[in-house]
């Protein structure tokens, strides 16, 4: 009998003290959760999600202070990606925080703009180059379509433009399962 | 408007499952000749359950239904299911046999292509485990009266003049629960089912299904692969212990030409949806279940153990697949085999 | 010369229709009214237009030159006016419009001075520049740059192959050329030898085209050549794929990533060999190509057609049947169907089909894949595709990445085979096009975190630059108050300040020595009630001088 108890005891100081060494020995440094939660998001920075920024929202979402349907530019496979990620159960967009639309580029015209600087100061990538008093302009291949630009503007001069499908971004569509055409 | 390539070979899978049924009426045929046109019944049964089932089940889940129909895989499960039951079997217990492969064996598991289990082979090991004693009730050869055995199926059953243990049935009984002096010489030699070389006329039969492999394998339906490991296997392992211990295991000529191997050998380890797919994994799969047959055979409860082998190597073939993918186009050895 | 041949595994034989565009020799194409030249003559790169509407170009002028390493130089198919430069449909599965230059013949076919180009005296890189120049890319069908194959690479090429497989069934274009003009063929592979330095050159041609085959060998008998030898190659698509034919003739996989000069080995079509030829010999650039017009025409043939012709323009030539639905451009098993007759002809069109409903019927609705295996058997990449379609189907790419979803030639075997007529190739053209965007989105949005954290990170910076500004200003007044109270309170001082109290202190104490030692004169001799006086008057001095000291320290 005692010695069971002294054998049952011994084991859980062994274990115990070697879950103890990995912990420390094993340390993750940094938080890798967020990480993988950040390369996720589709780095908009557009704050639609009601964080500043996709950082701020995957570590919101990491210490389970954010649900995950709040990211209207990753979408519904964004969703996916990150219940899939984080064993949390799949929601549909929240329509609070927007809703998915297609990929577009900020585009200023150029010559209604005032040259307020406005934009720039709004645009979270460094994608307008202007200076005051001078006209502004958007570099197309680095707008994340935020669209955070928009509504600084006194002058109402920034619209959203699509991206048009050119040959080169052209991609194949998924096939079409033609099942019910007999039926 | 399609995309490249814009022309097919004519193939379709009701063209290989017609092969398939055409591949199964020469042992059919033998079939009626020893043992008489019961399985006919049985056989016609099984389609009309099957077929009314797979509409059943298509329409439930919203599928067209003609089109599915008409790819012929029901009929060929129908069949299968035929050819493995007794054929005096009661009409019921086919019709219930039928109805767990095509319903759930088949469709709950998502319809052609999705199950992982031989439809045929869940009805034959669900039906054994539930009704043993009718499962193992097999017409005497060359009894061929066509009424009675009428009867067997769809009313009074006056069995007794028309049953006989199968030979493997027999052999197993013989040799487990009679007096421990039996040996396998002595067994096959009392009994008059069986023959030459294995249960007389299923021997026949055997050689049928054997035919039908053959046109099978010709039409490049299947590939050697399957069979020649499930044959080799059951071969190599029964002949080992029928030298090693000639009065308590029995030949290879037994093992082959009896009970379902040649039709499990080409038409049912053969299936391509349940089964291993890469011819590395082919081998390895049929040989499972060549020497798990064996081995329930000569030491389990049932008389015929390839139901039970198949059902249990395709729990492995996935695995066995994921382990035996073949190396693709330049990255694998440099150069090459000569032609 | 070739000890043996060997084969590759997987492959089909469809019916070859071969003999139907063949009977006839070639024949020259008339003229459009309209040529219409896409910049995009490859599928990766886009040539700068250096002309402009209205300007007159002379046939082989070059109106776009090549940029970046994986671009040609784009030419004047005849002389002519440019009309306009704008997007134009061109033959792509897409359908969308590209750049192209809109050219109005003149019907003179005036050319550009040509000079030939001395091979013999110049460098490898001279020729490869100047191929760049003339335009040459593939014309199998791909439309790869042609300098850039003939590159040394890492360990030099000692095999040309001369691809004259022509495997995909109804082309006949290199048939046709390898019968009619041999000898040119073989002069430009000579020179694409030199190029590269290889020791042999092998012609792989499939076995259905005895005559070409003959030709062939007759040219290189003219020629008395001993490394360059003809072979027939057994008859099975994909044989004239670029892989398959180096596998067959050499016995070398080139795997996916990897390029037929890392094993020494590269492969041309031996209608780009016969480009070679002409803008070597004799400084033309390509400006036109061999097309076969066949499947449901009425006289089918072979037409040397300018580049930028429309198809619209070609198919009189022909004169399709009525019944003619559709139209390919390329062969049945890889082709690229035609949303538009506008498009023109590019250096990659090797051949124009007609498609009616009995020749390519519609396809019968994709069963579900009942693992037969008969794709894996006519793979010749020896893919296992029904699982490369499980996981396409699901969209788990990363899955179908490691089944090798990317050694995939979409040859379209697997979909020809497949009895549940699954269109096997479209699913796998999906999942890579999905797997690259999704690359392009990863690389844009790494991009975009990048810019912001730079962004974050700058102004942080400014807000610090700014607050310590702010301090700096606002500390220097407060700095001077609290100094000046620390004073008044004799505070500790730092050790620069005491060193300069002290200095300040020993030179007071000096001023005071000095003023000790110098008594005034007209105190020397004094009487002692004078001096009672003087020092009375010290006194009273001491004590104000005392009283006062606090205010006078304060102005210190």
């Amino acid at each position: 009998m005692i010695e069971a108890l002294l054998v049952m005891a011994l084991g859980a100081v062994i274990l115990g003290a070697a879950l103890g060494y990995a912990a420390v020995r094993f340390r993750v440094e940094g938080d890798p959760l967020v990480e993988k939660i950040d390369a996720i998001l589709p780095q908009t920075q557009c704050g639609q999600c009601g964080f500043p920024g996709c950082k701020p929202y995957a570590q919101a979402i990491a210490k389970g202070e954010a649900e995950i349907n709040q990211c209207p530019p990753g979408g519904d496979e964004g969703i996916h990606k990150l219940a899939d990620l984080l064993g949390r159960e799949y929601k549909p967009l929240s329509a609070e925080h927007g809703i998915e639309k297609p990929k577009s580029v900020a585009v200023i015209d150029e010559a209604a703009c005032i040259g307020c600087t406005l934009c720039i100061q709004a645009c979270p990538v460094d994608a307008i180059v202007g200076a005051a008093k001078q006209m502004h302009t958007v570099i197309a291949t680095q707008c994340t379509g935020c669209e955070l630009c928009i509504a600084p503007c006194p002058v109402d001069c920034i619209r959203m433009e699509g991206i048009a499908e050119t040959v080169d971004s052209w991609k194949w569509k998924y096939p079409v399962v033609a099942l019910r055409r007999v039926a | 408007m399609n995309n490249s390539p814009y022309f097919l070979k004519p193939a379709s899978v009701r063209f290989v499952m017609l092969r398939v049924l055409l591949a199964l009426t020469p042992a059919i045929a033998i079939y009626v000749w020893f043992f008489g046109a019961a399985i006919l019944v049985q056989i016609s049964l099984a389609s009309v359950t099957a077929l009314l089932a797979e509409a059943g089940m298509l329409k439930l889940r919203g599928k067209p239904v003609m089109m599915f129909l008409g790819d012929g895989s029901a009929l060929v499960t129908a069949w299968l299911i035929a050819l493995t039951f007794p054929p005096i079997a009661p009409w019921w217990l086919t019709v219930v046999g039928v109805l767990m492969a095509i319903v759930i064996a088949k469709h709950l598991y998502g319809g052609l292509g999705q199950n992982p289990f031989n439809p045929a082979m869940v009805a034959f090991a669900m039906m054994i485990v539930a009704y043993p004693s009718l499962m193992s009730q097999w017409p005497a050869v060359g009894f061929t009266d066509f009424l009675p055995q009428w009867n067997a199926i769809f009313g009074a059953r006056q069995l007794d003049a028309i049953t006989m243990a199968t030979p493997l049935d027999a052999l197993r009984t013989a040799l487990h629960t009679a007096d421990a002096r039996a040996t396998v010489a002595g067994v096959l030699g009392s009994s008059a089912s069986f023959g030459n070389i294995g249960g007389k006329g299923w021997e026949w039969v055997a050689a049928g299904y054997f035919l039908g492999g053959i046109y099978l394998l010709q039409q490049r339906i299947i590939t050697w692969h399957m069979p020649a490991a499930f044959l080799a296997t059951l071969l190599v392992i029964s002949g080992g212990f029928a030298l090693y211990d000639p009065t308590r295991f029995v030949g290879p000529s037994f093992h082959l030409f009896t009970g379902g191997a040649m039709l499990g050998a080409f038409f049912i380890v053969t299936d391509p949806v349940s089964g291993c797919t890469t011819p590395r994994g082919k081998l390895i799969f049929a040989a499972g279940i060549g020497l798990l047959t064996w081995v329930i055979r000569s030491f389990g409860a049932y008389p015929d153990g390839i139901a039970f082998a198949v059902l249990l190597m395709n729990i492995a073939a996935p695995l066995i697949d994921i382990n035996t993918q073949p190396p693709v186009f330049g990255h694998k050895r440099r150069g090459g085999d000569p032609q | 010369m070739i000890a043996q041949l060997f084969r590759f595994k997987g492959g089909i034989k469809p019916n070859s229709h071969k003999d139907e565009s063949t009977t006839q020799p070639i024949k020259l194409a008339p003229l459009p009214p309209r040529l219409v030249v896409p910049l995009r003559q490859s599928a990766r790169a886009m040539a700068r237009c250096i002309v402009e509407p209205g300007q007159d170009v002379l046939k082989g002028q070059v109106i776009a030159v090549a940029e970046g390493p994986l671009c040609t130089a784009v030419h004047a198919p005849t002389s002519g006016t440019v009309r306009a430069i704008e997007p134009q449909p061109i033959p792509h599965p897409s359908g969308l419009p590209a750049p192209s230059v809109v050219i109005e013949p003149d019907g003179e076919e005036r050319w550009v001075e040509r000079f030939p180009f001395d091979i013999a005296t110049a460098t490898p890189q001279q020729a490869r520049d100047y191929l760049r120049d003339c335009g040459i890319v593939g014309l199998g069908g791909a439309g790869f740059p042609s300098h850039v194959k003939l590159g040394p690479g890492e360990k030099g090429i000692q095999t040309l192959i001369l691809n004259g497989a022509e495997c995909e069934p109804w082309i006949t274009c290199d048939d046709r050329l390898m019968r009619e003009r041999a000898a040119q063929i073989l002069a430009g592979a000579a020179m694409m030898r030199h190029i590269t330095g290889a020791r042999r050159i092998l012609v792989g041609i499939e076995d259905n085209k005895p005559q070409a085959i003959e030709a062939m060998r007759q040219a290189a008998r003219e020629l008395g050549e001993k490394e360059i030898g003809v072979v027939a190659v057994p008859t099975r698509y994909p044989a004239g794929g670029e892989k398959q034919l180096i596998r067959v003739l050499t016995g070398i996989e080139i795997p996916y990533g990897k390029l037929g000069t890392h094993f020494g080995v590269q492969c041309f079509n031996v209608g780009s060999a016969h480009a070679v030829y002409r803008a070597i010999a004799h400084g033309e650039p390509l400006v036109s190509r061999i097309v076969t017009l066949s499947g449901n025409f009425e006289r089918p043939g072979n037409f040397e057609v300018a580049i930028g012709t429309p198809i619209r323009d070609l198919l009189p030539l022909a004169v399709p049947r009525a019944d003619t639905n559709r139209y390919i451009m390329g062969g049945p098993m890889m082709g690229v169907g035609l949303q538009s007759l506008d498009v023109p002809v590019i250096k990659a069109t090797n051949c124009v089909l007609a498609g009616s409903p009995t020749l390519f019927p519609a396809p019968p609705p994709e069963m579900p894949c009942i693992r037969c295996g008969e794709c894996a058997k006519a793979c010749p990449a020896e893919l296992q595709p029904f699982e490369l379609y499980w996981y396409s189907r699901a969209k788990i790419f990363g899955k179908a990445q490691e089944y090798s979803l990317f050694d995939c030639i979409e040859c379209g075997c697997c979909s020809y085979v497949c009895p549940s007529r699954i269109p096997l190739v479209d699913y796998f053209r999906f999942a890579k096009a999905e797997i690259w965007a999704r690359e392009k989105e990863k690389a844009a949005a790494d991009t975009a975190r990048e810019r912001y954290e730079f962004r974050l990170a700058r102004e942080e910076r400014e807000k610090q630059e700014k607050a310590a500004k702010l301090a700096a200003k606002t500390a220097a007044g407060r700095e001077k108050a609290a100094a000046a109270l620390a004073e008044a309170q004799k505070p500790a001082r730092t050790p620069e300040e005491e060193a300069k109290h002290a200095l300040i202190a020993a030179a007071l104490e000096r001023a005071k020595a000095q003023k000790e030692q110098a008594h005034p004169e007209n105190v020397s001799d004094l009487t002692p009630e004078q001096q009672a006086e003087i020092t009375a008057i010290e006194a009273r001095r001491a004590e104000i001088r005392e009283q006062a000291k606090p205010h006078l320290r304060q102005d210190d």
